[in-house]
């Protein structure tokens, strides 16, 4: 139990690290009980309670499970596949295909790192254009060999530095936008943690988009959108507010279809349940979105973001 | 402090220039006469910079006999998110603009060829694309296929309005899908990129011309300049980001100067459209 806890999880971890440490001794059962009642009662109203600055955390917790923690708990036989046979191979995301419980499906997804050499490596997952190229690669060959694809975004935006300008990152994230509007393939989209701008709506255009319920999704950073409307990066807190960037609201204002549930306390406390929900998800939503003849899937798919926005006639 | 600074007359107060009269160029310092300015569309006749003009003066500049059949002028924002001041910018905006958004769209002629032309105004928040913005384009591109006309859209936008949050990332997506239908009836869409255009605008339909022509000096790209400084800790060289680096980056088709822009377009237009219009 040692590592980084946020604030508001430290009461409930040093409840629960004095239950494990009871747990070795003789004639405490009844203190064990009355601690674990008490946890329970703890959770329950911190975590009923989050506010939307307290999702954000959660969704950038440093121990929370990444597309690679949890592609092993859904699927055996994973194949990642690299590069956008352009430039180079970005390992800010991680494309490749894998059969889920009979779907012979393709992934895109981006990875952030857990230590910090790995974090260098995957640039804190934040795409260069060749990882929005190598995911529209994979999506096209999806597409040759009839194979939905899912993509699973984590990324606190594309990259902002002067090569990723240079390399044309907005002409990658446009055509990705261009060519997964007639992919003739279900596409399916999760945001599993950070759902960050442009970074995020590059792999973001599908029949179906799911949340994980502590993931956030938003125009732009909450520090990102302080330090530009408020000139403070320090009012983060209120841009989290102010942008509604939960799963709840996005589900409010229709822009996403339905949220996946997450462990009490969110997925980083128990991977495998969370690999279980988001793999229940996928072959639920690949089981309704292969039944739809291809011409109405992607009818559907324009008109269900022709309707996004909120205009007065 | 223990000195007390002196504080420098800067040179344009020392000048006191009546700016109903002169203007002076951000880039060369020169002072011009507004008039001879007006009169050279906008273009600094010493360094060529192409002072930001409005959507207006574009339409004056660019279409049949200043022609055009402005289409859904009354869309407005909502307020979706009850964004603290959103509504109040809003309307402080329209008063400025005598606009409801920040772009207008319509059918009118460029030599004699019928188009769709939608024009994006930097001067309402910033040419911000919002629900509005994200609609009147999707709608112009629509209109573009339906008649079977040649589409041409002048950018100029800071990014995505943040007051309108997720909403306004969609329009990305809207536009984007909006324009591959188009892309599939093989209907030709020019974008026209203008000083600057930037973020979400430049991430969806401004990258997606069949043919993309720049205005000179114009700062295009994803990120803005102060941030990609921030990210990599150094400072950029002047000409980045602007138009001729994006030109020898193989991002813009090319780069064209405000006097020529007309000509241009229909040049193109005359080669590459060859089907005509629907008939009602």
């Amino acid at each position: 139990m040692n590592g980084i806890w946020l604030d508001f999880e430290r009461p409930i971890v040093e409840l629960e690290r004095k239950i494990e440490e009871l747990k070795g001794l003789q004639g405490v059962e009844e203190e064990i009980q009355r601690l674990k009642t008490q946890a329970e009662k703890l959770k329950k109203r911190i975590y009923s309670n989050l506010n939307r600055w307290q999702h954000v955390q959660l969704a950038r917790h440093p121990r929370r499970p990444y597309p690679l923690d949890l592609l092993p708990l859904m699927t055996q036989d994973f194949v990642e596949l690299h590069g956008d046979r352009r430039f180079g191979d970005d390992p800010a995301v991680v494309a490749g295909i894998a059969t889920i419980d009979g779907h012979r499906i393709a992934i895109v997804a981006q990875q952030k790192g857990r230590d910090t050499k790995e974090k260098i490596r995957r640039n804190f997952g934040m795409p260069h254009p060749e990882g929005f190229r190598k995911a529209l690669r994979i999506m096209k060959m999806a597409a040759k060999f009839s194979l939905p694809v899912v993509t699973m975004i984590d990324t606190p935006g594309a990259y902002p530095g002067a090569d990723a300008e240079e390399r044309g990152q907005s002409e990658a994230i446009a055509t990705n936008l261009f060519e997964c509007a007639t992919l003739p393939v279900p596409i399916l989209v999760i945001i599993l943690g950070e759902g960050a701008s442009g970074g995020a709506i590059a792999i973001g255009l599908g029949d179906r988009v799911l949340m994980c319920e502590n993931s956030f999704y938003s125009v732009i950073s909450p520090e990102g959108c302080a330090s530009i409307l408020w000139r403070d990066s320090s009012k983060n807190k209120e841009a989290a507010e102010a942008l509604k960037i939960t799963a709840q609201d996005l589900k409010t204002l229709g822009i996403i279809d339905d949220i996946i549930p997450e462990p009490v306390g969110g997925a980083h406390m128990d991977f495998k349940l969370t690999a279980q929900n988001v793999k229940k998800a996928i072959i639920q939503t690949l089981d309704e979105l292969s039944s739809e003849p291809q011409e109405e899937l992607l009818t559907r798919r324009v008109e269900k973001f022709r309707k996004m926005g909120a205009v007065n006639e | 402090m223990w000195f007390k600074k002196k504080v420098k007359a800067r040179p344009e107060e020392k000048l006191k220039l009546p700016t109903d009269l002169w203007v002076k160029c951000d880039t060369c310092g020169e002072i011009l006469y507004r008039k001879e300015l007006e009169k050279n569309l906008w273009i600094c006749p010493k360094c060529e910079f192409h002072f930001r003009i409005n959507c207006r003066t574009y339409i004056k500049l660019l279409l049949d006999d200043a022609q055009f059949d402005e289409q859904d002028a009354h869309l407005e924002p909502a307020d979706p998110l009850l964004f603290p001041d959103y509504k109040k910018k809003i309307k402080s905006d329209q008063e400025k603009t005598n606009m409801k958004e920040a772009v207008v769209y319509g059918y009118a002629k460029i030599g004699g060829i019928p188009v769709v032309f939608t024009a994006m105004d930097f001067r309402f928040r910033g040419g911000s694309m919002g629900s509005v913005v994200g609609e009147k384009v999707a709608r112009s591109i629509r209109a573009a296929c339906e008649k079977r006309i040649p589409l041409i859209i002048l950018s100029t936008s800071g990014g995505a309005r943040m007051q309108e949050g997720i909403l306004s990332l969609m329009q990305m997506a809207k536009t984007s899908a909006e324009l591959a239908l188009l892309a599939k009836e093989s209907i030709p869409y020019v974008s026209i990129l203008t000083n600057p255009t930037t973020a979400g605008v430049m991430a969806s339909y401004a990258s997606l011309g069949d043919i993309i022509i720049a205005e000179p000096g114009a700062e295009l790209g994803f990120t803005g300049r102060r941030v990609i400084e921030q990210t990599i800790g150094e400072k950029l060289p002047p000409d980045f980001q602007r138009s001729k680096f994006m030109l020898e980056h193989g991002m813009v088709d090319l780069v064209v100067s405000r006097k020529d822009l007309k000509n241009t377009i229909s040049k193109i237009l005359k080669i590459i459209y060859h089907g005509s219009p629907a008939t009602e």
